[in-house]
């Protein structure tokens, strides 16, 4: 038994990636897994600060594929979870330094000793997105209810299965209940209908992810936040465990539309 | 509030106008079938079609359809009845 590779994709970018990337590693780390999580976003670097480990990295990415130290000196340990690590991204060199087969070799070595390995994969459909795919048993498609992002998550699904690694798995991220209920923004399953793929969890709009994310926390470590419940609950159901999907309907019944009024 | 008023004015809301714009720009995108060729396409086909058979041109249809992921072309181009071409 080795780890399960899982790749967090979404073509265009800001949809919350490396938020999620984050999220789901420290969350199948509380669950008491061994979670290595690689930043792939070579030039671009940012699940360190997303993570506060930024401080800790001596080697990443590259030097380990050009040999210039072993994987295990390139791993950063979490600071709370001793079985999460952070494989960093080189910040000064470009995606042409990594190839799909580097990055299948790189995750073959790191799978018999965790559980899980998370890959951050750029924003975009070249070079940085062949890379981040190229060993994934799993690859997550993370979009938000606005046109640009679903027509662009509906381009990266099509590549995902022309490169034979679908089906992929849906996250909606940053709905707002508010703004469905007004109308203004697509519904979790209007999202589900056009883009024809399984849908393995959806995480509101919540200000809380911009104060954990400044304070390198992430946020599903803060039970109260409906952003981090939503993370926890997209781990577990990623671990194979049936959790329904949280009550966020912001079309609502009469009585959640009392319950609201009276806020 | 504009949820509301939409209602009232009988306007589909923003999030209706979304989701039926992405269902054309999809089809498209997966495709790699512009809309201004899915025209020219037409008006080929009918040119072709009427020199073997009379057709009723403004009811001629062709459009993409989803199901789930796949898609398919469907062409429906009525014939003129024969009891219609004999009234002229």
């Amino acid at each position: 038994m080795g780890a399960k590779v899982v790749t967090i994709t979404s073509g265009k970018g800001g949809v919350g990636k490396t938020t999620t990337t984050a999220n789901l590693a420290v969350a199948l780390a509380s669950l008491g897994y061994k979670v290595t999580c690689m930043d792939s976003d070579i030039g671009l670097r940012n699940l360190d600060v997303v993570l506060g480990l930024e401080n800790r990295i001596v080697y990443d990415l590259v030097d380990v594929v050009e040999g210039r130290c072993r994987i295990r000196q390139a791993m950063i340990r979490d600071k709370k979870f001793p079985e999460l690590y952070l494989i960093p991204a080189a910040q000064t060199r470009d995606k042409s330094a990594v190839s799909p087969s580097d990055m299948i070799r790189l995750c073959d070595e790191l799978k018999p000793d965790m559980d899980w390995v998370i890959i951050d994969s750029p924003a975009g459909i070249e070079r940085g997105f062949k890379n981040a795919i190229a060993p994934a048993d799993v690859v997550l498609v993370i979009t938000n209810p606005e046109v640009s992002a679903v027509r662009d998550a509906d381009r990266i699904i099509g590549l995902i299965e022309a490169e034979q690694k679908g089906p992929a798995h849906l996250i909606i991220n940053r709905l707002n209940p508010a703004l469905v209920k007004k109308g203004d923004m697509l519904t979790a399953e209007d999202v589900v209908n056009l883009l024809a793929i399984d849908l393995l969890g959806i995480v509101p709009e919540d200000e809380n992810v911009v104060a954990s994310t400044n304070r390198g926390t992430p946020i599903v470590l803060e039970t109260h936040s409906k952003a981090g419940q939503a993370f926890m609950n997209i781990a577990k159901r990623l671990n194979g465990d049936e959790i329904p999907l949280m009550n966020l309907d912001g079309k609502g019944n009469i009585f959640s539309i009392f319950g609201k009024r009276t806020k | 509030m504009s949820g509301f008023v939409d209602k009232l004015l009988n306007k589909p809301s923003s999030a209706d106008t979304a989701r039926q714009r992405l269902q054309l720009v999809l089809i498209h995108d997966r495709a790699n079938l512009p809309p201004g060729q899915i025209d020219m396409m037409k008006e080929e086909l009918i040119r072709v079609i009427s020199k073997y058979v009379e057709i009723d041109r403004a009811k001629a249809e062709i459009a993409v359809e989803n199901e789930g992921r796949e898609q398919r072309l469907t062409i429906n181009i009525p014939l003129v009845a024969e009891s219609r071409r004999y009234q002229g």
